[in-house]
């Protein structure tokens, strides 16, 4: 305990670099054979100052673990620390992390300007600080023009910057953001992806983003965590983890992708046909990227053969869906040639090749 | 679960009984454990003066149905009983009736409206749902009475020669019943029929049926829980009834509501009035029973579910 | 231009039984209000408009008692009925259902269900022995009466308010650092305070229109507006009657569009 106590404090002193750290969380719902476990043994580590986001399917925990550092849920088991800190047992008003909710939450009885003061106001600072931080958080979210309004009375885009601008003005250690750009159509999320951006990197806050959607996730972060069925599958920088997936979860959720069963060989893999590809790591399925799949001549040298099953067009470029000998198909995206023809017919037999470096084996 | 999971859902529980607690301790001292009492009264002898004596006796339960002879102490039906526990069923049953048979048409009135217009007969509808039941059976008894309106305005025209008596008898009971009860059989017939899918008339219409086959097939079977729902609204109330038949009904047209009031003012008989009191809540309870199961069909779709 | 089409929704003769039911609803209530304004000692042959038989009314000491004794009873069970109701509707919505949940349910609108008449007797019986044992006579037993059957009157749209209210609003007020009486104060309140001034206001017309528990429950000389109405019914009608009748008619009607306007905010 006294040990503990120290440590905690010198932890202050020793400038921790994780903003926030889980270990081994469980969250159950429910109770007894009916219960479903949210998170199943999670840890990770969360560094001071970055973008992280949280990608996955809907249901996969995601969010869970958000509520579980907010503190609106409490684990079943597990510890969370927020700058090197136990707030496990915490509640929500006791955290020094603040969220952006995914309907905002904005009170509608209060102003833009109520909304944003709200949680200095709550702490019991001075008049004149709450002011000018409110102030300077409409301006930051460039709102000023909008201070006395009702929330009601704003478009969806400027709700969200509200609940920004809300979430910011007590100065968090860590803003959670649950898939706050859900609700916006698809022209303003693009223009809040860069305000976002803007905003962390003006603020220098840590960033937790929680969102099911992977360009998003690509675009905006410094690191992604991949989570399905309550598990986290892999921890690492965007172009890692379009790169460098470690299983077939991750291969398959974070863009599109051609699954080829094979087995290890020296140099690389064998493919069903026996046709031995260069390709790096482990595991008894080889991926492959659309657009790292070439399609040539039948008889240029080192290909594999195949025949072309299906043409899909998608105007800049074109989706060649072919067979390979082994009966196993895979998906080539060719880019288009000025006048749209690739010069490709259903059922002609061509040869494949693969982008060098592209192809990995990876675990099932 | 972990344990502050455990304790924070007890503490929940527990903060959902203390919060509750003050209007249950109200409700228990000013609502429902006076009916306790009642119970047991309904076990004791009366006294003579009104009041009870506290001896157990069977006197006021066994007298919801006979009546003791004077002179050599057999029991024998009681038809004055029989008449008023008959009156009482007899007109909340055509309460029930006259307001289904006007209600229906009104509910589908207003249903049908466009959306603009409804929420304003809905409102028509409410107000007297709302307004004091004791003004609403007086306005109507002012009308039927011998120096009122329509005696008034009959006279005038020189269609009868003297003021009809239209008080103080069965008919003016019903009508007076119906009068303030109707918008209990509206509302929740309107609800339903609001829930109505109207294309289902256009495939009716397309597979044949009449105006009337489409009421009777369709449309009746879809709304059935808010007719029973409505009618259960409608004959509660009505056999509970006091204040109507009270001022409608003058003294003898009694219904079981003025025959308690009976027992504890001259009649009496205080174990008596509470062993109808017992009874008439068992009757209510069972029929709201049936209320809720109704309520709970017609909730989760609608329809035959 | 007039549309020529087959109306899927029409039932022959609805439409005249529906409009017929709309007069008879009014026509009594009309009269009613119509011949409190009659000049005349009849409820039914017109004598000129007048104001005489309000003037009557309000210079009858038993009407003005009865007025104020009326209004004080209803001010203060809608206070305490409204209260508790809030209390206990924020005990039972929007958390996870806990064991007896049902019993605090049906326990509050159990004066829904009961038969007017029942608790009527009831309350006599229970109030007389206290009254015999305490000797307060005074108008306690009527607020305490009214205040418990108004309960549930008032607690059914204060629930509906909370029902409709986004749990997020309180998580976000916490979030933003509000201890849980803050988020009370400062969240939970001020978006309940609909819901709760439609209770008050259901309450209060529901305590001012009691009749029979009143009747039962009062001590002598304790007459409630309705109470009294319902003792000169056994007389000779006056337009005094009608008079009083419109008042508390014109008071409700007020109170209840203020109700709807509220309830309809919501949306």
């Amino acid at each position: 305990m006294f040990v503990q106590s120290v440590f905690n404090k010198c932890g202050v002193f020793l400038d921790n670099q994780e903003a926030v750290s889980a270990e081994s969380v469980v969250k159950s719902f429910g109770q007894g054979p009916a219960a479903v476990r949210a998170l199943d043994d999670v840890s990770l580590t969360i560094r001071k100052g970055e973008f992280f986001t949280l990608l996955g399917p809907s249901g996969c925990g995601k969010t869970t673990l958000l509520r579980l550092i907010a503190g609106f849920e409490m684990p079943t088991s597990g510890t969370i620390l927020l700058d090197g800190q136990d707030v496990t047992d915490l509640p929500p008003n006791h955290r020094p992390v603040n969220t952006v909710f995914q309907s905002y939450a904005l009170f509608p009885h209060l102003s833009v300007r109520e909304n944003i003061g709200f949680a200095l106001k709550m702490l019991g600072r001075p008049n004149a600080e709450v002011e000018a931080r409110t102030a300077a958080m409409l301006s930051l979210v460039k709102l000023d023009a909008l201070a006395d309004r009702a929330t009601a009375q704003l478009s969806g885009g400027q709700q969200q910057r509200v609940a920004l601008a809300r979430a910011l003005a007590p100065q968090p250690k860590v803003l959670l953001l649950d898939e706050p750009l859900s609700a916006l159509d698809l022209k303003l999320r693009k223009e809040m992806q860069v305000e976002l951006k803007r905003l962390q990197k003006e603020t220098g806050i840590t960033f937790v983003f929680v969102t099911h959607d992977q360009e998003e996730a690509l675009t905006m972060s410094d690191r992604i965590g991949v989570m399905s069925s309550g598990k986290l599958q892999q921890v690492a920088s965007p172009r890692e983890i379009y790169t460098a997936p470690v299983n077939r979860f991750v291969a398959d959720f974070i863009g599109e992708t051609n699954f080829l069963p094979a087995t290890s060989a020296p140099g690389g893999a064998r493919l069903g046909s026996g046709a031995i590809v260069a390709a790096e790591g482990e595991g008894t399925v080889l991926t492959i990227r659309p657009e790292q799949v070439q399609v040539v001549g039948p008889d240029a040298p080192g290909t594999i053969p195949g025949t072309v099953e299906n043409l899909v067009y998608f105007g800049t470029d074109m989706h060649v869906h072919l067979r390979l000998g082994d009966g196993a198909t895979l998906v080539a995206r060719m880019l288009l040639p000025p006048g749209g023809e690739a010069g490709l017919s259903t059922a002609d037999t061509v040869g494949v090749t693969f982008t060098p470096g592209a192809a990995r084996l990876i675990r099932e | 679960m972990s344990r502050a999971e455990e304790s924070q859902r007890r503490a929940s529980a527990r903060n959902g009984w203390l919060l509750s607690a003050p209007a249950l301790v109200l409700l228990a001292l000013a609502a429902s454990g006076p009916l306790l009492i009642v119970f047991v009264y309904s076990f004791l002898e009366k006294g003579q003066y009104g009041n009870v004596i506290w001896d157990f006796s069977l006197d006021g339960w066994v007298g919801i149905l006979f009546s003791r002879d004077i002179f050599d102490d057999t029991l024998k039906l009681a038809d004055a009983h029989m008449t008023i526990f008959w009156r009482s069923v007899k007109l909340s049953l055509l309460t029930t009736f006259i307001t289904f048979a006007l209600g229906f048409p009104t509910a589908w009135f207003i249903a049908t409206r466009p959306a603009t217009q409804r929420a304003m007969w809905l409102f028509l509808i409410t107000i007297p749902f709302w307004t004091n039941l004791l003004i609403r059976t007086f306005a109507i008894g002012e009308i039927l009475r011998t120096e009122g309106l329509i005696n008034t305005v009959l006279v005038k025209l020189g269609i009868i020669s003297a003021p009809i008596q239209m008080l103080y008898n069965d008919g003016a009971v019903l009508v007076g019943m119906a009068y303030v009860y109707l918008p209990l059989m509206v509302l929740p017939l309107f609800s339903a029929i609001e829930r109505f899918d109207m294309r289902l008339l256009e495939a009716g219409y397309d597979l044949y049926a009449s105006r009337m086959q489409v009421l009777r097939h369709v449309i009746l079977p879809i709304v059935k829980p808010g007719i029973v729902a409505g009618s259960i609204l409608v004959f509660v109330p009505s056999l509970g009834a006091y204040v109507t038949p009270r001022i409608l009904g003058g003294g003898k047209n009694m219904m079981i509501g003025n025959f308690i009031e009976l027992q504890f003012g001259q009649g009496r008989n205080w174990p008596l009035g509470a062993a109808l009191s017992m009874t008439l809540l068992v009757i209510v309870t069972v029929a709201l029973l049936f209320y809720v199961r109704a309520i709970n069909r017609g909730g989760t779709g609608g329809g035959h579910g | 231009m007039a549309e020529r089409s087959f109306s899927v929704a029409r039932l022959p003769g609805f439409s005249t039984i529906a409009l017929g039911v709309f007069v008879c609803l009014y026509l009594p209530i009309v009269t009613l209000v119509v011949y409190s304004f009659n000049g005349g000692p009849s409820i039914a042959v017109w004598q000129g408009v007048s104001l005489h038989w309000y003037s009557e009314a309000w210079g009858n000491q038993a009407v003005k008692d009865a007025t104020i004794r009326s209004l004080i009873i209803a001010l203060c069970a809608s206070a305490i009925a409204t209260t508790l109701a809030t209390l206990a509707a924020l005990g039972t919505t929007r958390r996870a259902g806990f064991k007896g949940q049902t019993v605090i349910y049906v326990m509050i609108n159990q004066p829904l269900m009961v038969p007017e008449i029942v608790t009527a007797v009831a309350l006599l019986i229970f109030f007389a022995s206290i009254k015999v044992a305490t000797g307060y006579q005074g108008l306690g037993y009527l607020i305490a009466a009214h205040s418990a059957f108004c309960i549930p009157f008032a607690y059914l749209p204060i629930r509906a308010r909370l029902e409709g209210m986004d749990t997020v609003l309180e998580t976000a007020a916490a979030d933003l650092y509000a201890t849980p009486w803050q988020t009370f104060r400062h969240v939970t309140l001020p978006l309940l305070a609909p819901g709760i001034a439609a209770g008050a206001m259901l309450a209060f017309v529901i305590s001012l229109d009691d009749v029979v528990i009143t009747e039962f429950v009062k001590s002598g000389g304790q007459d409630t507006l309705p109470t009294y109405m319902l003792g000169q019914l056994r007389r000779a009608i006056t337009p005094e009657v009608n008079a009083i009748s419109s008042v508390l008619l014109g008071l409700t009607v007020a109170l209840l569009t203020v109700f709807f306007l509220l309830t309809k905010r919501r949306n």
